[in-house]
Order: C-alpha cells, then sequence, then structure tokens
C-alpha cells in the first residue's frame, strides 16, 4: 500500500464532475468498514465493482506453478479478510478506467502514465470498450488512484459491475467522410447523464452502449451492444432533423446475439429520454436471479421486440421532464476539434519504405481535406508509462492534443496536417509506436486471458502475440485479401476478445488427453467485422493452442489460392463449406502422446505444464482412450454436423441435431456413473439432471448453471420449430454444453485418479 | 522525509546473451520453490512493448523485473510494501534484494551484471516530487548508502531533472564490481523484508 495514500486524500482536487471526488470519498469509507468487518462481503465486491475494481487472476490465493497447485500466503490470509466471495484483500487487482467515446487529452496520458508508473507494473492497457486498464493494484491505492484521475475529469465508476460500461463510439467521429454527423456529443451527454443515475443501479447485470456515424463500417460495432445508436438524417417539414436507429439487445458473451431494431428515426432531443426509460424497463424486468439470463437481450428474446418497445414507450410516457434530456444539445459543441496547424500538404519526396509501409496502413484520411488521423498500433493493447507521456508531447506539438482509444485496443490521433506526417512518423518511432499493420492481419485483438483474468481458459495474449510476430514477419509479402483480414482471439467463451466478428476468431478451451489437459483454442471462422460487427461466426472445431499459427497459414493460403475475384473470406469459408474446412484441419486437431511432443502440454508464453488439477501421471497415459472420450467425441461430431445444417439453411434440423448432440454429452457423462442408463431422452435428462446438475457437478465455476440449463430447457423445448435466429442460439448453446461436459468429465477425471492415489488402494 | 518504495536497477554487461524464455522459466521456478524472502505471485511478460517493463515477477512486498526502460536492460527491484526503520534499513534492503537476486541470475542462468552503474527511483511522486530539495535532502543518506556499498571508491550521483519524472538518481562509481562484492556489503542482520 502506498505511503503516500493519505496525502492525496488532503489534496484539493479540482475537477469538473465534483460529485465523482465525494463518490471517491464514499468508496474509501467502504473500504474502511470492509477492513472493520462491518461491511458485508458480497456488498463490498459490488460495491468495488461500480468503482472499477475487479478481480484478478490467483486473488483466491490460489496457484498452480506447474506441478501442484500452492497457496499464496497474503498477510490478509492470517485475518481472514476478503474484498469478494472467495478474494484475497491483499491480492492485486485490475482497475479499469472509463473513457466515454474513447476521448482523451495529453493531461489524461500523462496521469495514466503515473499511474501505470506508481500504482501498477508500468503498462497500460488499451481495451475492447475504449477503457484503459491497470493491473495489479493494491485494493487500499484505488481511492488515491481515482483521486488522481477525478483532478483530470476521468472516472473508474461503474465501469464494472451491474450498471452502464465505458460508452464506446466509433474513434473517427467527426472527421469521418462517411458518417451522417458527429456522434461525440450525443455520447459525451448520454455518459455523463446515465452515470450514476438512479435508474441504472438496479439491474442484473452490465449494460453496454455504443455510439456509430454510419452503418456499413465496423468502427461503432453496434450490432453487439445492449443498446446501439446509428446516425440518421431525416428531412421534416423540410428541415434536415438529426436523429438515431435506436437498436437495443445485442451482445456477444457466451452465446451472441445480434441486436434488433427497435426505432428507425429517434430524434436527438428523445435519445436521454429513451434511454432511461430503457433503463427503467430494464432494471424492473430483467432477470436479477440468475446472472446467466440477465442481460437485456434476454429479455428482449422473452418480450419480442415489439413488446418491449410498447413498454418503453409507455415507460417513456410517465417520465417526469428532465431539463438534462435536451440541455447538453445547447452545448453540442462542447466536443468539436480544431486543427493545430493550417493545412500543408504532404511533399512529393522519397520517404523510406519504413515511413511507406505505415502511411499505407496507419493513416486515414478525414473528411476536412488537408488533415489525416494517424493510428498508434498497440501491441496487445499495451503502452508504456514514457510512451504515454512522449505521446502527450506529439499530440500537443501536432495537434491540439485529439486522441481517441479504440475497440481494437490501439489510439488515434486526429486533426494532423498532412504536411507533418512525416515528422509525426519520426516522433513516434523514437518511441517505438510506428509500426505499421493498424487494421491489418498483424493488428490482433485480444483479451487479457490466462495472464491476469480469473476467467480464461487459454492464453489468448501468448496467442496473440506469436501470431502478431508471425503475421508482422510477413504481412508485407502476403497477398493484399489476407492482409486486410482480421484476427481476435478471446482466452475463453466470454467473448471479451470479440473472437465473433472476426475472420478468424478464437477462444479458449481444454481437452483432455490421457491424464493430462492441453489447451485449445476454438476455431471461429466467417463472422463479419464490417457493418458494426454485422454477422457472427460459428466454431469449427478445437485445435492445440500451439497449433493454432498452422491453421491461420493453412486457412490463409487456401483462400488466396482458391478465393473468387473480391470474394470476403467470410464468402469463402460459407462457400467452402464447414466440411471441408475441418478435413483441412483435422491432422491438427490429434493431440500427440506427452513423451511425443511435451510442448502441446503447454501454453503460449507460458512455461508451466497446463493442467486444471493435480491429477498424476498414470500407466499408459496419452493411450487410454476411455468410453466418455469417444462419447463426447460424438456429441461434437452432431454439433458440427448442426452447423452445416444452418449454413444450409435448414433450421429445424439444425436446431434438432444441435439438441441431440446436446442429449449424447449428456449421457456421456450419465454413462461414467450409471452405465446402462436407458435410452430414452427422458430418462437421461432426469439421470442428469439428478446427478449432475442439482448436484453442481456439472457447473461452471463462474458460469454457474447456466450450460446445463442451455441442456434442460432445450429438452423442454423439443418438438417446438426453429426460427434462424433461435436454431444459430441452438447450435452455440451446443457447443458450449459440449465444452461443459468436457470439463466435467475432467473433474470425474481427477476424482478417480484421487481416490486411486488414496493410501492402501494403490493398485485397485 | 519519509522515504518509502525504493526502486533499484543494476544494469547487465551482456543484455544480448540473456535467453527471456528461460528466465521466464526460471522466474516460474523462483515462484514454485520460493526462493526470495517475499511472496510472489505471477510472470508477466511485457517484451512486445517498446523499452518496457520487459519481464517481470509479480510480489506482494516488491516486484522484480529484466527491466528494459529507455533500451537499457537491467535487473529492478521495486518496493511496493511499506518498510519501517531509517532510510538507510530501506536502501539496504532494497539493494540486497536486486543483489540477491542479480546474484541466482548470474549463477543460475549465465547473466552478467556490471555493478558499477545503479539506478535509484522514489516510486512515488507525492511523497518525494522530482525537485532538488527532495535531492538536497536525500543526498547524505544516498553517500552514506554508496560510500559503504562501494567500499569508498569514488562515484558520481546525478538527478535526472525531468520534472515529469519520479525522484531518480543515477549513480555511477569509478570502477565496476561484481556483484559478490557488493553483497557483501550487507551484514545479514541490516536487511528485512
Amino acid at each position: 500500500m502506498k505511503a503516500s495514500n493519505s496525502l492525496w486524500r488532503e489534496q484539493k482536487i479540482e475537477s469538473s464532475f465534483p460529485d465523482l471526488v465525494r463518490e471517491i470519498d464514499i468508496y474509501e469509507t467502504e473500504i474502511e468498514l470492509r477492513k472493520q468487518g462491518k461491511m458485508d462481503e458480497k456488498l463490498f465486491a459490488e460495491t468495488r465493482l461500480r468503482r472499477g475494481a475487479y478481480g484478478q487472476r490467483y486473488d483466491n490465493g490460489k496457484r498452480w506453478d506447474g506441478k501442484e497447485t500452492q497457496t499464496l500466503p497474503y498477510p490478509s490470509s492470517a485475518t481472514e479478510l476478503t474484498k469478494g466471495v472467495n478474494t484475497v484483500w491483499d491480492a492485486p487487482g485490475m482497475e479499469r478506467i472509463k473513457v466515454p467515446f474513447g476521448g482523451m487529452n495529453p493531461a489524461q496520458l500523462e496521469v495514466m502514465a503515473e499511474l501505470a508508473e506508481e500504482y501498477s507494473d508500468g503498462i497500460a492497457h488499451v481495451t475492447t470498450r475504449q477503457d484503459f486498464q491497470l493491473h495489479f493494484i493494491h485494493v487500499e491505492d484505488t481511492p488515491a488512484l481515482m483521486r488522481r484521475l477525478a483532478a483530470v475529469d476521468m472516472t473508474t465508476r461503474e465501469a464494472c459491475g451491474n450498471s452502464v460500461r465505458n460508452v464506446t463510439a466509433c474513434p473517427y467521429s467527426g472527421v469521418c467522410s462517411t458518417e451522417a454527423f458527429d456522434v461525440t456529443p450525443y455520447a459525451r451527454g448520454l455518459a455523463l447523464f446515465l452515470l450514476g443515475h438512479p435508474d441504472v443501479q438496479d439491474f442484473g447485470r452490465k449494460f453496454k452502449v455504443a455510439f456509430s456515424g454510419c452503418k456499413d463500417e465496423a468502427c461503432g460495432l453496434v450490432n453487439m451492444h445492449d443498446m446501439g445508436v446509428i446516425a440518421v438524417k431525416k428531412i421534416v417539414d423540410g428541415v434536415e432533423k438529426r436523429g438515431f436507429e435506436l437498436y437495443v439487445g445485442g451482445g456477444l458473451g457466451t452465446v451472441p446475439h445480434p441486436a434488433k431494431l427497435v426505432e428507425e428515426f429517434l430524434p436527438e432531443e428523445e435519445l436521454l429520454s429513451t434511454s432511461q426509460a430503457i433503463s427503467r424497463v430494464f432494471a424492473r424486468l430483467g432477470e436479477k436471479k440468475n446472472r446467466n439470463r440477465a442481460r437485456i437481450k434476454f429479455l428482449i428474446a422473452q418480450l419480442g421486440v415489439d413488446e418491449f418497445k410498447r413498454l418503453v414507450d409507455e415507460e417513456r410516457a410517465t417520465l417526469t421532464p428532465d431539463p438534462r434530456w435536451t440541455a447538453y444539445l445547447e452545448e453540442i459543441h462542447i466536443t468539436d476539434e480544431k486543427p493545430l496547424h493550417p493545412v500543408e500538404p504532404l511533399n512529393t519526396e522519397n520517404y523510406s519504405e519504413d515511413f511507406n509501409k505505415w502511411y499505407k496502413t496507419n493513416i486515414w484520411h478525414q473528411k476536412q481535406e488537408g488533415y489525416a488521423t494517424a493510428t498508434i498500433a498497440l501491441p496487445l493493447g499495451d503502452i508504456t508509462a514514457d510512451q504515454l507521456r512522449g505521446l502527450a508531447d506529439i499530440a500537443r506539438r501536432f495537434t491540439n492534443g485529439t486522441l481517441r482509444t479504440t475497440v481494437d485496443q490501439n489510439i488515434v490521433l486526429r486533426w494532423i496536417s498532412k504536411g507533418d506526417l512525416p515528422e509525426v512518423y519520426e516522433a513516434l518511432k523514437e518511441l517505438g509506436l510506428s509500426q505499421a499493420g493498424a487494421g491489418t492481419i498483424v493488428d490482433i485483438t485480444s483479451c487479457p486471458g490466462t495472464d491476469t483474468c480469473k476467467l480464461g481458459i487459454a492464453a489468448s495474449r501468448g496467442l496473440a502475440g506469436e501470431l502478431r510476430q508471425r503475421m508482422a514477419e510477413k504481412s508485407h509479402t502476403m497477398d493484399e485479401a489476407v492482409q486486410n483480414l482480421h484476427i481476435k482471439v478471446s482466452g475463453c467463451f466470454n467473448s471479451c476478445g470479440q473472437h465473433h466478428i472476426a475472420d478468424l476468431g478464437f477462444y479458449g478451451v481444454s481437452r483432455h488427453s490421457g491424464n493430462y489437459t492441453v489447451p485449445h483454442f476454438q476455431v471461429v471462422l466467417g463472422g463479419e467485422w464490417t457493418h458494426n460487427g454485422g454477422s457472427y461466426g460459428l466454431a469449427v472445431g478445437a485445435v492445440p493452442a500451439k497449433r493454432i499459427p498452422q491453421v491461420v497459414d493453412r486457412l490463409t493460403g487456401r483462400y488466396v489460392a482458391e478465393r473468387l475475384k473480391g470474394e470476403t473470406f467470410k464468402d469463402f469459408i460459407q462457400r467452402i463449406g464447414k466440411v471441408q474446412i475441418k478435413n483441412m484441419l483435422d491432422d491438427l486437431t490429434k493431440i500427440p502422446t506427452h513423451d511425443e511432443d511435451p510442448s502441446i502440454y503447454t501454453d503460449w508464453g507460458d512455461s508451466r505444464e497446463f493442467t486444471i488439477g493435480d491429477m498424476g501421471i498414470g500407466e499408459c497415459a496419452g493411450e487410454i482412450v476411455s468410453h466418455a472420450e469417444f462419447g463426447l467425441a460424438a456429441a461434437e461430431r452432431q454439433v458440427f454436423e448442426a452447423q452445416i445444417l444452418l449454413d444450409e439453411k435448414s433450421y429445424q434440423q439444425a436446431g434438432e441435431t444441435a439438441y441431440a448432440s446436446m442429449l449424447k454429452a449428456a449421457q456421456t457423462l450419465v454413462e461414467e456413473v450409471f452405465f446402462n442408463v436407458p435410452k430414452e431422452p427422458d430418462r437421461i435428462v432426469e439421470e442428469f439432471r439428478a446427478r449432475f446438475y442439482d448436484t453442481k457437478l456439472f457447473w461452471d465455476e463462474y458460469a454457474g448453471g447456466k450450460f446445463g440449463h442451455y441442456f434442460l430447457r432445450a429438452h423442454e423445448k423439443v418438438g417446438e420449430q426453429y426460427t434462424a435466429d433461435e436454431a444459430h442460439r441452438r447450435v452455440e448453446e451446443a457447443q458450449l454444453v459440449i465444452e461443459a461436459a468436457h470439463s466435467c468429465y475432467g473433474k470425474l477425471l481427477a476424482a478417480k485418479t484421487t481416490l486411486i492415489a488414496l493410501p492402501g488402494q494403490q493398485g485397485s | 522525509m519519509n522515504i518509502q518504495h525504493i526502486n533499484i536497477k543494476f544494469y547487465l554487461e551482456n543484455p544480448e546473451a540473456v535467453n527471456f524464455q528461460e528466465i521466464a522459466a526460471a522466474f516460474n521456478t523462483w515462484i514454485q520453490k520460493k526462493l526470495l524472502e517475499e511472496l510472489l505471485i505471477d510472470v508477466a511478460d511485457y517484451l512486445h512493448v517498446h523499452n518496457g517493463p520487459g519481464l517481470m515477477l509479480i510480489g506482494h512486498e516488491a516486484d522484480y523485473s529484466l527491466d528494459n526502460r529507455a533500451g537499457r536492460l537491467g535487473l529492478l527491484y521495486n518496493r511496493k510494501k511499506q518498510l519501517e526503520g531509517t532510510t538507510q534499513d530501506k536502501l539496504n534492503q532494497a539493494a540486497h534484494a536486486v543483489l540477491n537476486a542479480a546474484n541466482i541470475l548470474e549463477t543460475e542462468n549465465g547473466l552478467k551484471f556490471n555493478g558499477q552503474e545503479v539506478q535509484i527511483v522514489i516510486n512515488d511522486r507525492l511523497l518525494v516530487p522530482n525537485t532538488i530539495e527532495s535531492f538536497t535532502a536525500f543526498e547524505p543518506d544516498l553517500k552514506n548508502f554508496f560510500d559503504k556499498l562501494f567500499n569508498g571508491t569514488e562515484y558520481t550521483l546525478e538527478q535526472d531533472a525531468n520534472p515529469r519524472e519520479r525522484f531518480t538518481v543515477n549513480v555511477k562509481a569509478a570502477t565496476r564490481f561484481d556483484v559478490q562484492t557488493l553483497l557483501q556489503a550487507f551484514p545479514a542482520e541490516s536487511v528485512h523484508v
């Protein structure tokens, strides 16, 4: 804990938002109450989360060291002080800092640099929601950190927890030639209006909002948000009016849902009031007990869009008018930006090859003639304190301090006079920030994964780093069609790396081989990044983590060799079909024994053997294929068939086959403990419920009973008709149920091994 | 002046010889074997960023890192937990910790530290601002400490004048020292976690 924490409390903080400073005082009091045992740990956890202070891997005080799970003896362990359920007080955590619409100025960058150095590990991390995150922070340092942020008008409030998360927006808003108008002041207005608003304090789950200036580009990713708006203009009584297409109920998560259009033209003066009404309906009717079905997408799926809209309209009519609904429109130009330097054309001298590469991929021409936006491609979203300060200097030297973070974990510098670009490049190069390839296959998005996230299954950053290095080495000799593909990696099924909307997406899973666990990634193909994250890819199979680079090489190689003129990767995948893709990758899915290739049993960037328990090495390890492994493989085959049916638009059959795959997985597990279980589905379900669901054996440590619930609900709906959306969802759910079955089987295996190892029972 | 959160860095003589994959595995072994006095938690790899914190061994009381800030690779000890005692006690603790770790890396992993240049940073801008006044107040303690560390050999103390930096002093001795020799400056009872 920092020695200066008490000194920061005494500092006078000049903030444009004095309420935020008061909030920090309250939070600090809550920390003290928790330390004194006067505040319940669950309540403190939610309070902490709503201040952006999030848990981090190993904060339960346990860590697998490659040989055994070690207890980390934190000083607070002696008093059993926790900051949440199973979360040790002294264990370092993550602090998330909101950056509404990604807007930053140089002073804010400098403070971020100081915080990274003094409280964290010297690195600031840009997230896929335009936030910043700092890691390895002690909870008692967080109030001082928040005070320093408040002094530059930044907050962590409601950055995590069941609240309105950072409001994101296209980073080119205001300078983009395809936008209807600049959404920046609207994003800012809504973010400020909803921050701490009483109507957003009682959600069952988080709520994410995005703004986009146009429909066709990717930048806003409206389609995957709980609430998203796209700028549109309309002539009303001969006058041009600004408004928004309003979408609700989108989201990635374990099973992605595309957002639904609820309003074709929401007038600008109705944006805040309607958002408030949506919040109230969500707070009132959204699920509260089962957090796995608590996002607004489930409420909308349950009610239907029309009924949801009716309820929102009804709610809107009952709201007491609030002057803030339209007051922000009077200062609509508050976020307007101006250039620092006059237009100077880029002269025609011969520049270096490196400059030309950077210019080709990282420079984006603004709608304002003579100005450009430069993208700083951050490796894995990471930037050092020194780079942050250097970037602040560059922003002051060439612009009026106009910077934005992006959802692909980069930073853009706006309003650069094109004549300044060579100097900007040289200045960035000195900082090590001039890497070309922004927005290309090199520029890989990744969630934190097993590096710091408690939910991570596989090392998404490790894989992304490896792919980034490999792609960078050959990017400039690649076919242009491949250069422009997007790769996104998540450490688990929760999609923080946005793998569903990538051309090539990957998410972490595990598989068992003998008595070992092997890190794998599910390969997700055919997502659409453009059109605001227009459509979602589907998993085609799991491949050992160490072989994913080969997967990328094979798929991109075949795309180059066989694509039709102008054919997108998504269309190419659709055309050749999943059967061929599966055949292409089939040999890569085979797991060698530990003796043959021990490297397969470790993850990228992690020297420890990958495992989830203390299983010993049994005789004939790696050669035994159990009945259960066959059964789970059969279930995987079925879900694959369901995907093919989905591609063929045979929705009914796809849904039914997906259900059958879940049933097979369940039957496999039941047979592990009750081999002669009758084969009637009702009996299998009955036994599964009693033996695996009710006992919580099938539950995921973090997702709880969600996956078992998917199966039980699917069983209840047998015989019903499937729409395209429902069939798509059932296939996604089946994939997750099978993953959970693999995990559950691992638990059964571990329990058996433990039993075998009991004294006196060896050889039994 | 309440000196806390001392950072101390010794530079590598042979940075080109570092096998980071091997060091990452070594750091994991340090956690596994509880090799150091501090509670060690995890390894963090930031080798992908330019002139960054490199490879880190995250701990509760302190972090160790093969740090590449300013393009100079060295072993950095970042004391996070506050310490009781005099400023000399705190300098002794930090220096002993980093030299002890450097000694292991030399013995086990073939690294070589030059022992001639040292960087001291106080990682708390409010506690110790990077001002002339801070330097004036801290200088006697620094001199006292480095007189002993370098065993009377001449050295220079140079404050980094950049006001945006944390309080930073670069120290350079007239001759090189090896890590073993420097470690002898600390009697066992003078250091504690």
